[in-house]
């Protein structure tokens, strides 16, 4: 897939060049202490929330979703007060991956955590998170895996304001000045002393199902409305929606709720096709009104392969923010083509929210793949690999259809 | 600017709020009365657009200009707490509910002419982004249908003014409350405006296509319904719109 050559300016007073590359060039150059165009004092005041930077497009608030490739694809990160939603993979295993790395991203930035599960206990889940990769180790290592990668050090020292370029490969190496965004080590665990230095709060559903509701019963499910409560309330005592000029609260609550829409919340979508159509999108609905009125953002894992009625899924896309889907080939019949062979499933950026602007950053190239190797998660372009031995066999079928074979 | 219309507004398979902010700023320059019914984003949203877009929302809002209804703040108020007074969300409290009336009864408080002989504007407008969300919030479609029936009595035949709402089209998913939806209103609309993503997948230089449909609802057809289609490049500020193929990425 040919890279293109293009100049575009961005919004405000930011210039960008972007420009064709070569295979073997891995540049990207990060933007150091950012203004946003029609920027007020307060957010001076932002920006020193640590883990945050403005976007350079809309000024938009932004936080990193623990894989600095998908942050890139998503045009920078993932903007607080909004909703990041991952369609899982057929068995749960990617994307629980990536609902890992945001809250270990979290926790190496001092967020305070909410993990909301049905499933599994969230101090279950803490344990398990990925320990992040320090930059002189990784270095070593990644240079092992893939000697035609360059990490961007050098780059970060070059007077250029901002420039990316529009290239075959993503950026896969450690930025090694970068607060935003951290690569982790998918074979190691968090240190202890990391996760208990944290501020957590976990909703474990079967722990929480017994007490009584205190609200009408509207048509959202008892789960559904235990939970809002709870974040709800999480919310309002630490201060996140400055409510309480007391509690200023400084800081981002990462909100990852596990599984949503799975019968273990209670919900039946994904049982039966008539089912309780309302519950889970006005759940959506009033939570994205408590992320809209504070600071924090929310990744939700949903198993929408598993959800009977079509109409729900389109609904719950609308509602939601960011909307990124994978596809694992484990187990389909994806596994045996040539052409992901290097990779273990397809990533779909179904949507990507226009926030504050009437335009945003959408990436030109649709087709993408990620693949874990042995310590990282990474995401690439899909491209056709010309140095494939080209052993095309054409057969003729008994009912004359032409079938190709690579 | 025309009165006494019902203009739908569509998108399939692509965004259409551009649209949505094009007719807010219209009628807000055009010095018309506007009620506001933003469910799917914020206020600061529509406000920063808005000025990419040359009208302060903040200012209409402060003169009276513009009543606004924030959806998702408003939900948060209303879910959490019992409300005094009926409140226009309050379907999301209630398991079963009936009808939108108070929704209804808001927007009709918000077009109120005002007594007072000051600062008349032209005309009452109402804006709903958007519609197919009320759908998703437990509304069935025929709900959603007569508020905007009672909406265009009251709005549009009433007081002369203009309705414009956003509906998704959701295409091939068996949505069939939306399908119901969509259907009526296109049925009752002036002008329907029809974005859509192009058929051939996404492109950088043709952001998509606007399908623009004049019908008169209120007489038989016996003359055909004009329509026009352009293709269009959303921009920072604006949008651009240029005949079919006539890309300037093309050309």
């Amino acid at each position: 897939m040919a890279a293109v050559a293009t100049c575009g300016t961005g919004a405000g007073s930011t210039g960008s060049v972007v420009a064709a590359g070569s295979k073997n060039h891995v540049t990207s150059f990060q933007r150091r202490g950012p203004r946003a165009s029609g920027s007020d004092s307060s957010y001076s005041r932002l920006v020193s929330i640590a883990g945050t930077r403005p976007s350079v497009r809309n000024g938009q608030l932004l936080v990193s979703t623990g894989l600095p490739a998908l942050d890139q694809l998503l045009g920078g990160g993932l903007a607080v007060g909004t909703v990041l939603l991952i369609e899982e993979d057929k068995y749960n295993i990617y994307s629980s991956l990536l609902f890992k790395y945001f809250l270990a991203e979290g926790i190496i930035n001092g967020h305070t955590l909410l993990v909301a599960s049905a499933k599994e206990d969230p101090a279950d889940i803490l344990q398990e998170l990925p320990a992040p990769l320090l930059d002189d180790n990784f270095k070593k290592d990644f240079d092992e895996e893939a000697c035609n990668h360059k990490t961007a050090e050098s780059n970060i020292k070059m007077k250029i304001a901002w420039r990316y370029q529009l290239l075959p490969k993503m950026e896969a190496g450690p930025v090694s000045s970068s607060r935003f965004g951290h690569y982790y080590d998918a074979s190691k665990k968090m240190p202890q002393e990391l996760i208990e230095a944290s501020k957590w709060h976990g909703f474990f559903f079967p722990e929480k199902s017994s007490s009584t509701l205190n609200i009408e019963p509207c048509s959202l499910t008892h789960g559904y409305i235990k939970l809002l409560q709870f974040i709800q309330n999480i919310i309002y005592e630490e201060g996140f929606d400055g409510s309480n000029p007391q509690k200023k609260q400084k800081n981002i609550l990462r909100i990852g709720i596990q599984n949503l829409g799975s019968p273990l919340w209670g919900d039946d979508i994904c049982c039966t096709e008539n089912g309780n159509s309302h519950s889970l999108t006005k759940f959506l609905y009033v939570l994205r009104g408590l992320l809209r009125t504070s600071l924090s953002a929310c990744m939700i894992t949903m198993p929408t392969h598993l959800i009977q009625n079509k109409a729900i899924i389109s609904r719950v896309t609308n509602l939601s923010d960011t909307v990124v889907g994978l596809e694992s080939f484990i187990g389909s019949e994806r596994e045996t083509n040539p052409l992901y062979k290097d990779y273990h499933g397809l990533i779909h950026i179904r949507q990507i929210p226009r926030l504050n602007n009437l335009i945003y950053d959408v990436s030109d190239v649709k087709d993408l793949a990620f693949k874990l190797k042995r310590k990282l998660f990474t995401i690439e372009f899909l491209h056709t690999n010309t140095d494939r031995v080209n052993t095309e066999k054409t057969f003729i079928t008994s009912d004359f259809r032409v079938i190709h074979v690579f | 600017v025309t009165k006494g219309k019902l203009t739908l507004l569509c998108d399939a398979n692509t965004d259409g709020s551009f649209l949505v902010h094009h007719f807010l700023s219209f009628y807000l320059k055009a010095n018309c009365k506007v009620c506001f019914v933003a469910l799917i984003q914020s206020f600061s949203h529509y406000n920063i657009v808005g000025q990419k877009l040359g009208v302060s929302l903040t200012v209409a809002r402060e003169c009276g200009q513009l009543v606004f209804l924030e959806g998702l703040k408003s939900s948060v108020d209303v879910f959490f707490r019992a409300q005094a007074e009926p409140h226009p969300l309050q379907f999301l409290r209630e398991a079963n509910a009936e009808n939108l009336q108070p929704l209804y009864e808001f927007v009709r408080e918000a077009l109120k002419p005002v007594d007072d002989g000051e600062a008349a504007w032209r005309c009452p407008v109402l804006l709903v982004d958007d519609l197919s969300v009320l759908l998703s919030l437990g509304m069935g479609a025929v709900a959603v249908l007569d508020f905007i029936h009672y909406c265009r009595a009251t709005v549009c035949w009433e007081r002369k003014g203009n309705i414009v709402a956003l509906v998704h089209d959701s295409g091939d998913t068996e949505d069939e409350e939306n399908n119901i939806l969509l259907n009526g209103l296109s049925h009752q609309s002036h002008l329907i405006l029809r974005a859509e993503g192009l058929a051939t997948g996404f492109c950088r230089d043709v952001h998509g296509q606007l399908r623009i449909l004049w019908r008169t609802p209120s007489q038989p057809t016996t003359q055909r319904d004009q329509s026009l289609t352009y293709q269009y490049k959303i921009q920072d500020k604006s949008v651009s719109f240029f005949a079919k193929g006539m890309s300037p990425a093309v050309l």
